[in-house]
């Protein structure tokens, strides 16, 4: 049972094509990962989802409703937690909640219990009298999710909504999407971040448009069992400039001491490189690696997506 | 349409305005300072200003009408000259702002029931050309006397003044005033409401609620039509109270031909907000619409006395219409009822300019 289903999902703004024949399958109650550098393509193809942006071509299918068509039948049906905070600064975090309650169908005797349910819940108890614009990003994101669940979507759409975090509010953020996954919501979450991206039950990696990649992050890294491996060696910056030259490396990524190198097939075996390595003077131990989805990330677009980042990840 | 929905996006428009300090500032202050600026700039009452006479017939009777002039304190007398020449030297220079000229022949022309005497003045400034009009009215006896402007080629307001037949005056000019502030207020406010929200990025969050166009931009310009009702009340009451403006016809009246103005003006701010691209665009429209209003609309310059044209274009304006409504009813005493086609004037232009904002807003960002 998909609760998303999308295919040839196109969407060009002028000659830029944002989107570029997306097909997209997300199963019930799963916690879906978008995974793709900024300017991928990532936000555009959530506000086609929601029924904002009209696609240039393609079919959408949502909660079995037929979209942009049937877009406002959709929305009382999903929760959107916009990229950039869009709740109101000059309202209370009460006075945003009440606001949504209430446009957002929660019934009105029921309405006050939940918003003290909520307060609760995302740790705003104790705020609920300041004004939005004033709260940490920290807060300000927990305050968006509170409001994009207010009416118990069977769908919420979350828009890189751990971008402006710190980590640790990244984990506690992260277990509240769980909770909600677990009580059957479905949830979509774009991110760049690849340790979020690992966590999540089935993953699409999009990139420049297009979708290079899809399924769960055990299938997605298990496709490149083989190709993973660590280079220890006493002079990296050589072995790296020797590594990258060989035509079966994809990319070869320092991270601290050791290097990460990634092959195009098993063809390019330990041996061989261990080989290429002594003819340029480099001394090294080579093992096998776990492939991890940066790994997937590099062998489906050819490049790394934001090295920096993800090696921070 | 959601009374739930609509009492909601209304709520919040209220909280959010109550937090908003400029226009708080705007909504009392606007009506305040318009009032008193216009108010005390037209009751100002010169006096001493700096003359020079002329007299070439220098009679009895002329020295005695000099004399009056001098009498009533608005004039001074500071230089006595031979010719009308040397009078319009000394006003070109500043030295003095009103002319006094009585030619030659003042007996014959008194006789004859001619003009007999000539004021000029400095018509650069209007406080001078109020009072010389104030001087003109003066009785001489029989004679009638004619005002000039010295400057009239060469500055422009002064012709403006001398073809303005009305006399202005805090009675004339407050209930006009009231048109104008609704106006400039109303439709700033609402200009920029919808394209605020796109700046700072929550209208992405209410379209992707179930929050439908007409309760959005109904609920957005409710709360509004109070403040524009609160402004006129201040505007009335600081007319009466300061300068003693009567009103003629009933209070309710005059609120109902408020109301259609507000509701106007509204109508028209969200036109301009959904046709914007940044808040600043939409002060700029604004302000553009603004201009035709003062002066084209009868409140700055008579509307009878317009080219075919302008007044076509004025037909278009709410304050128009508004104009003719308010000065029947505070100052003729006519009913609402009976200025019926204004009112139903700005009654179609606020439904027009509702629809079409509610047409043009798009459940979309593309
Ligand atoms: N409204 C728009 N008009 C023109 N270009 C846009 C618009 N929205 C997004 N884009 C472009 O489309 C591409 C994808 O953007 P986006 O979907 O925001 O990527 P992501 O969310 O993955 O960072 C970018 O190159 C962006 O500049
Ligand atoms: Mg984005």
């Amino acid at each position: 049972m998909n609760v998303i289903r999308a295919r040839g999902l196109t969407k060009r703004f002028g000659a830029l094509t944002a989107v570029d024949q997306v097909d997209l399958d997300v199963p019930r109650a799963t916690v879906y990962g978008f995974l793709g550098p900024n300017g991928s393509g990532k936000s555009t193809t959530i506000r086609m989802l929601c029924g904002l942006l009209t696609p240039s071509a393609g079919a959408i299918e949502v909660l079995g409703l037929e979209i942009p068509g049937q877009a406002e039948a959709l929305r009382l049906r999903i929760g959107y937690m916009t990229q950039k905070f869009s709740l109101f600064d000059d309202l209370s975090v009460r006075e945003n909640l009440e606001f949504l309650a209430a446009v957002l169908g929660v019934p009105r005797s029921a309405a006050p219990q939940r918003i003290r349910e909520l307060l609760l819940q995302f740790n705003l108890a104790d705020r609920e009298r300041q004004m939005a614009g004033t709260l940490s990003g920290g807060q300000k994101q927990r305050l968006a999710l509170a409001g994009a669940v207010i009416h118990r979507p069977e769908l919420l759409f979350l828009d890189e909504p751990t971008s402006a975090v710190d980590p640790e509010s990244r984990r506690d953020f992260w277990e509240k999407l769980f909770d909600l996954a677990d009580v059957g919501t479905t949830l979509l979450v774009s991110t760049h971040y690849m340790d979020e991206a690992e966590r999540c039950h089935r993953l699409a990696i999009l990139d420049q448009g297009r979708l290079v990649a899809d399924g769960t992050p055990a299938e997605l890294t298990g496709a490149l069992a083989g190709r993973s491996l660590i280079v220890h060696a006493a002079a990296p910056r050589r072995a790296q400039q020797a590594l990258s030259a060989v035509p079966g490396v994809l990319s070869v990524a320092q991270i601290g001491n050791v290097l990460r190198v990634l092959t195009a097939g098993a063809g390019t075996s330990i041996g061989q490189l261990h080989d290429i390595l002594r003819a340029a003077g480099v001394e090294a131990r080579i093992e096998a690696g776990t492939p991890n989805l940066e790994d997937v990330f590099v062998s489906a677009t050819g490049r790394r997506a934001q090295p920096r980042e993800a090696a921070a990840a | 349409m959601s009374g739930r929905r609509l009492w909601a996006v209304m709520l919040k428009e209220l909280r959010q305005l109550s937090r908003d300090r400029i226009t708080i500032a705007m909504i009392l202050g606007v009506p305040v300072m318009q009032l008193i600026l216009f108010g005390y700039a037209i009751n100002l009452n010169p006096r001493g200003l700096q003359a020079g006479i002329a007299d070439a017939a220098n009679t009895q009777a002329s020295r005695a009408v000099v004399m009056d002039m001098v009498a009533t304190g608005i004039i001074a007398p500071r230089l006595s000259v031979a010719t009308p020449q040397e009078l319009t030297a000394a006003l070109r220079r500043g030295e003095i702002s009103v002319g006094v000229v009585i030619p030659p022949d003042f007996e014959a022309r008194r006789f004859d029931g001619r003009e007999a005497v000539q004021v000029m003045v400095d018509g650069s400034d209007t406080v001078v050309q109020a009072a010389a009009r104030q001087l003109a009215q003066m009785p001489l006896d029989s004679e009638v006397s004619r005002v000039r402007s010295a400057a009239d080629a060469s500055a422009p307001i002064s012709v403006v003044s001398f073809f303005n037949p009305q006399r202005r005056s805090p009675v004339n000019i407050v209930p006009g005033l009231i048109g104008v502030i609704l106006t400039m207020t109303m439709v700033l406010f609402t200009g920029v409401a919808i394209v605020r929200e796109r700046e700072r990025g929550n209208m992405e969050l209410l379209i992707a609620t179930p929050v439908s166009r007409t309760e959005l931009m109904v609920g957005k310009v409710s709360p509004y039509v109070g403040i524009g009702l609160l402004q006129t009340t201040v505007v009335l009451a600081l007319g009466t109270w300061l300068f003693g403006v009567p009103i003629a016809g009933t209070l309710i009246d005059v609120f109902a031909a408020a109301m259609l103005l507000i509701v106007a003006n509204l109508a028209l701010g969200l036109v301009i907000s959904t046709r914007a691209g940044t808040q600043f665009q939409a002060m700029q429209i604004a302000f553009f619409v603004f201009l035709p209003s003062i002066l084209l609309s009868g409140f700055m310059f008579p509307f009878a006395g317009m080219p075919a044209a302008a007044q076509w274009l004025a037909e278009l304006l709410p304050l128009t219409h508004f104009l003719r409504l308010i000065r029947g009813i505070m100052l003729r005493g006519a009913a609402l009822a009976e200025l019926w086609q204004e009112a139903v004037a700005l009654l179609a232009f606020a439904a027009v300019m509702m629809t079409l904002a509610i047409r043009r807003f798009r459940k979309r960002l593309d």
